[in-house]
C-alpha cells in the first residue's frame, strides 16, 4: 500500500510550533520517523500554522527533503501554494499533488492547473470527488465526479497510474455523517472498474474518526474495510504500528503479498516504495 | 487524447547472481528479468538461462541404460564426468552432487568430498554448484568441509530449508558462496527461507531459490504455478522474492518411468534412447516458460536440444 505520513501538518501543535519558531527540527524529526515506519510519501500541509503559505510551504520542503530522501505529498487546496512548494521540491524522487475537486465555483479550471503541475513534475495527483456542489452524500454521485476526473485527467494526458481517487472520508460522528463510510466502500467498488490498471484509490483516513473516542480503532477497523474493497493508499499515521501491522495482515489477505510465517516482518523490511 | 500505454510496467526485477570467482575461468550470469518469462522486450528479458549438468561424487546405481551410456567410463571418476560435461556436452555450470555421502547411499565422509570437490575444480574452469545428499545430519557434518575446499571460487551451495539453515548459510557468508534455498513446492515456505536465511545477514542477492521439481507427468505445473508467480513476485518489487530460481530437471525426469522404462518393458512408447532425453529436454523446455534461470541436467541428448532451443529463442549461442 502506498502509505502517505500525516503527520507534517500545521494541525499538530508540534508542527505549529515549529512553523511558528523556524525550528527544523521537530519537523525533521517526524520525517525520519515516518520514513523510517515506510511511509511512501510525506505529507506537507501548512494548516492554519502560517500567514505566508508559500514561504512557509518552501521552507517546510526544504527542511523536510534535507532531512529524509522519502518523495513528498504537497497539500494545499490553494494552486500557489502547491506552485511554490514545486519549485524548491526536489520531485526526481517523485512527489504527490494533494489535492483537487473536479471543479470549484471560483475556480472552474482548478483539476487542470493540479494536473498541469502534476505532469510538469512528473509527479502524481490525488483528486477529491466532489465539485462545486460540495461532498457528495450518496454512492452515485461520487462515482460519476470519479470518472469525470479520470476522464479530464487523461485528455490532460495523465494515466490512471498517476491518478489517485480520494472518495473524502468526513467524520463519522457528523449528524447524518454515518452511512458515509459504507457509500465510500461501494463507491470504490466502481471506481475500480474505469479503467485498467485502475487509478489508485486514497483517503485521509483520520478525517473519519475525528472528534470521537476509539480514534485509533476506527480508522483501523475503516482501513482494513477500504483495503478490502481495493483501496491502495491512504493519508494515515504510519507511526501507529497497529495500524501498519493491520494493513500488513489486510495486504497478505487480499494476496497483494505472498504469506510466509514472517508475514508482518517481511512487510516491515519493506521500503515504504515497495509496499 | 492519447492512446494509453497498453504494455505492462513492473517495478521490480529478478536479481542478478553471477557465479565462479578464483580460479574459475568463466563466470555464468542469471537473473535480471524486468518482465514475465519471454513476454515482454528483448531489453527486459534478463540473462539467458544456464544449464548444469551433474556429476555424481560416486558411481549410481539404477540409472537407466541411455543415461549410463553416455557417460560409460567416467561414472566412477568425478573429474573425468566433469571434464566430459563441460568439453563435449557443453556444459555452463558442473553440478556434483554428493549423493555417495548420504547414509543410504554410501555414507562416505567428508574426505571424500573434499577430495571429489578439489578434483572437480581442478580438472574444469567452470562455476561448480555443490549440493549435499539431501541429509541435514549429514549435510551438516560434510558441508562445512566441502565449503571450505572451494573457498573464493563463488559456488552455488545447496540446499538450506526452513528446518536446517543456520549452518550452510554461515558457511556460505564466511566463504564467499551462494546459497540455494529450498521450499517443498511452497512458496510461503519459500519466502519463510529466505527471511530466515536474510535474518543471519546472508544477503539476498546471493540467493538461488529451489522449489523442488516435479518432472513432465509427475506434478510439474505445481513446480511451474509457483515460479510463474515467484516471478511476478519479484516483478511486484517483493524483494525476499526476486532471486533467480534453479529446478533439478535431471533427476526428477529420470525418475518417471515414461524416461526410465526400456524399450523391452514399454515397445508401446517406442525407443528408449531417444524416449528418456525426449522426457527430459520437454521438462525442461517447459519449466523454462516458468521463468527458471538455472536447469540441472543429465543427458547429453537433452543438453543439446535444450540449448538448441535456447539458443533460437535468444538469438544468440550460449
Amino acid at each position: 500500500m502506498i502509505a502517505i505520513g500525516e503527520r507534517i501538518n500545521g494541525m499538530f501543535t508540534v508542527v505549529k510550533d515549529a512553523i511558528a519558531a523556524h525550528d527544523p527540527r521537530p519537523i525533521q524529526e517526524l520525517a525520519r520517523q515516518q520514513a523510517a515506519a515506510g511511509a511512501a510519501y510525506l505529507d506537507i500541509n501548512i494548516g492554519t500554522a502560517a500567514a505566508d503559505q508559500e514561504g512557509t510551504m518552501k521552507w517546510l520542503v526544504e527542511t523536510v527533503q534535507a532531512a529524509v530522501a522519502t518523495p513528498l505529498c504537497l497539500d494545499s487546496q490553494k494552486p500557489a501554494v502547491i506552485k511554490a512548494g514545486l519549485s524548491v521540491c526536489d520531485t526526481s524522487r517523485g512527489v504527490l499533488l494533494n489535492s483537487s475537486p473536479l471543479n470549484r465555483k471560483s475556480d472552474p479550471d482548478v483539476l487542470t492547473k493540479y494536473a498541469s503541475m502534476a505532469m510538469e513534475a512528473g509527479g502524481g495527483l490525488i483528486a477529491l470527488t466532489m465539485d462545486s456542489g460540495g461532498v457528495p452524500q450518496n454512492v452515485d454521485r461520487r462515482v460519476e465526479i470519479a470518472a469525470e476526473i479520470l476522464t479530464k485527467a487523461m485528455e490532460l494526458g495523465m494515466m490512471p497510474e498517476k491518478l489517485f481517487i480520494d472518495p473524502i472520508i468526513l467524520p463519522v460522528n457528523v449528524p447524518g455523517a454515518q452511512a458515509q463510510p459504507g457509500n465510500i466502500l461501494a463507491a470504490i467498488d466502481q471506481i475500480r472498474l474505469m479503467s485498467d490498471p485502475p487509478p489508485h484509490i486514497t483517503m485521509g483516513l483520520s478525517n473519519l474518526s475525528q472528534g470521537t473516542a476509539e480514534r485509533p480503532l476506527i480508522n483501523r477497523t475503516f482501513m482494513i474495510m477500504a483495503i478490502s474493497h481495493g483501496c491502495d493508499s491512504a493519508i494515515l499515521d504510519v507511526l501507529d504500528d497497529v495500524l501498519v501491522d493491520a494493513v500488513a495482515t489486510a495486504e497478505m489477505l487480499m494476496n497483494k503479498q505472498i504469506y510466509s510465517d514472517s508475514f508482518v516482518k517481511a512487510y516491515r523490511s519493506t521500503s515504504g516504495a515497495q509496499r | 487524447m492519447p492512446l494509453p500505454a497498453s504494455g505492462m510496467n513492473y517495478t521490480g526485477s529478478v536479481n542478478t547472481v553471477t557465479l565462479g570467482g578464483g580460479r574459475r575461468k568463466t563466470t555464468v550470469t542469471v537473473g535480471g528479468a524486468k518482465t514475465v518469462p519471454y513476454g515482454g522486450p528483448r531489453a527486459a528479458c534478463g540473462h539467458r538461462p544456464a544449464i548444469a549438468i551433474d556429476v555424481l561424487d560416486a558411481p549410481p546405481e539404477g540409472w537407466p541404460a541411455p543415461l549410463a551410456e553416455a557417460y560409460a567410463g567416467v561414472l566412477g571418476d568425478p573429474a573425468a564426468w566433469a571434464r566430459k560435461a563441460v568439453e563435449e556436452f557443453g556444459a555452463d555450470l558442473v553440478c556434483v552432487k554428493f549423493d555417495g555421502v548420504h547414509p543410504d547411499k554410501g555414507n562416505l565422509g567428508a574426505d571424500h568430498a573434499v577430495d571429489v570437490t578439489r578434483r572437480v575444480l581442478d580438472a574444469v574452469g567452470v562455476p561448480l554448484v555443490l549440493w549435499g545428499c539431501d541429509n541435514a545430519e549429514k549435510d551438516n557434518a560434510v558441508m562445512p568441509k566441502i565449503s571450505e575446499a572451494a573457498k573464493g571460487e563463488k559456488v552455488l551451495l545447496g540446499t538450506v530449508t526452513q528446518d536446517n539453515y543456520k549452518n550452510l548459510t554461515a558457511l556460505a557468508l564466511a566463504d564467499g558462496h551462494f546459497l540455494i534455498a529450498e521450499a517443498p513446492l511452497d512458496i510461503n515456505i519459500a519466502k519463510q527461507v529466505n527471511i530466515l536465511v536474510s535474518d543471519m545477514g546472508f544477503p539476498l542477492e546471493r540467493l538461488v531459490m529451489y522449489q523442488t521439481t516435479g518432472a513432465l507427468g509427475y506434478g510439474m505445473e505445481y513446480a511451474y504455478s509457483i515460479q510463474e508467480r515467484e516471478r511476478l513476485a519479484a516483478l511486484g518489487s517483493d524483494k525476499l522474492m526476486a532471486a533467480p530460481l534453479i529446478c533439478d530437471v535431471g533427476t526428477e525426469a529420470w525418475g518417471a518411468k515414461e524416461a526410465r522404462a526400456t524399450s523391452e518393458q514399454a515397445p508401446q512408447w517406442g525407443d528408449a534412447a531417444r524416449r528418456g532425453p525426449a522426457w527430459e529436454a520437454v521438462t525442461a523446455v517447459t519449466l523454462l516458460q516458468s521463468g527458471v534461470d538455472i536447469l540441472r541436467m543429465r543427458h547429453p541428448t537433452a543438453v543439446a536440444t535444450v540449448r538448441r532451443y535456447l539458443d533460437r529463442l535468444w538469438g544468440t549461442k550460449a
